[in-house]
């Protein structure tokens, strides 16, 4: 094996062992949108009380199925003032990978048990 | 006379390894409260949890970077009178039950700190301190010190950013998942309130506080405020 190819099978590793393993949606959706969601998706979270704006019920299918995966995808990674709602829901961008951020659309739409324009 | 002279500098080496032994003494038995009451719910090495299951099983934060974090000052007082600053705990999501109006936290699942007496708080406060393994993150944050009124403050934290969703401005306004901000100011080393808000992931890679973004400006007026807060104070 010459040098460079050692270098970059390193280089390789490094790569991979510095990206975070991806988690399931489930699990995911338990440590970041519950805190605000609800445990049961609701919208009920234990932060609400003193919020300005009331968090989406994910269970709410009239209401869900009024967003497009993508503008799920978009609201999630990149925050609501993205599609024009509150600031108060965060961009995860930095916390979840695009992969992950698929996943909790798709996690969403069993929430709702809907479906975009249905 | 022999005696006399004996006794003298018998009293003087004890006197003299006291002196010599107190400091090394009192470091020592920091690092020993530190191994046997602290590490079952503290990590004192890092890394931070790579995992989510390793992220809810953290019974208390991370304390291998407290250097890093807290004034010691503060350290040594809380230690001495533990209040709670996570009003549900952590994992928040292991302290929280569903409830008519919206989920709340489960106190029953809240267990109380340990209380060091004074000595031991300054012992331990003095090895915490040593725990600096973030100097890089640190060295980038320039603190400007400055003032901002209570209501752009608030303005900035509540409105702007949304950042009480998750933390408390006061005892009773604001989320319970994050830890209390009325007393950060007190509590936290300017720079590492800057250094987090910029980037919670670089110090806890899937802590639930997400990166917002936010601009020198505001991380700036942010740490102002957070110091006025915790004063107490109405400029």
């Amino acid at each position: 094996m010459t040098n460079s190819k050692i270098i970059m099978l390193l280089a390789a590793m490094f790569v991979a062992a510095s990206v975070q393993a991806k988690e399931n949606a489930a699990d995911n959706y338990k440590t970041y949108c519950v805190q605000c969601h609800g445990m049961q998706g609701n919208g009920k979270g234990v932060n609400i009380r003193d919020m300005s704006v009331q968090p989406r019920d994910h269970t709410d299918a009239k209401a869900m199925s009024t967003r497009s995966d993508a503008d799920l995808f978009k609201v999630i990674k990149e925050g609501g003032l993205s599609i024009d709602k509150s600031v108060l829901m965060p961009p995860w961008g930095d916390t979840l990978s695009d992969d992950e951020i698929h996943d909790m659309a798709q996690h969403l739409r069993t929430l709702c048990k809907c479906k975009f324009g249905s | 006379m022999r005696n006399i002279a004996q006794k003298l500098a018998c009293h003087l080496a004890l006197a003299s390894s006291i002196l010599v032994m107190s400091p090394v003494a009192s470091a020592a038995d920091g690092m020993a409260i530190l191994q046997k009451d602290c590490v079952t719910c503290h990590n004192l090495k890092g890394p931070a949890p790579q995992t989510l299951q390793a992220l809810w099983d953290r019974k208390g934060p991370d304390l291998f970077y407290a250097g890093n974090k807290y004034r010691r000052e503060w350290l040594v007082e809380w230690l001495q009178k533990p209040q709670r600053i996570r009003p549900a705990g952590e994992f928040y999501g292991k302290h929280i039950k569903p409830g008519p109006k919206r989920d709340e936290i489960d106190a029953t699942t809240l267990e109380k700190h340990v209380t060091l007496s004074k000595d031991d708080a300054v012992a331990v406060a003095a090895e915490l301190m040593k725990l600096k393994p973030h100097d890089d993150l640190i060295a980038k944050e320039k603190i400007v010190p400055g003032t901002i009124s209570k209501q752009m403050g608030e303005m900035v934290f509540d409105k702007f950013q949304g950042c009480m969703a998750c933390h408390l401005i006061e005892p009773d306004y604001g989320g319970l998942s994050g830890p209390e901000v009325y007393t950060a100011g007190k509590r936290l080393q300017p720079a590492f309130i800057a250094s987090y808000i910029r980037s919670p992931q670089a110090w806890d890679p899937l802590i639930w506080m997400p990166n917002k973004h936010v601009n020198d400006a505001n991380i700036q007026k942010i740490v102002n405020y957070l110091e006025l807060l915790s004063q107490g104070g109405q400029k």
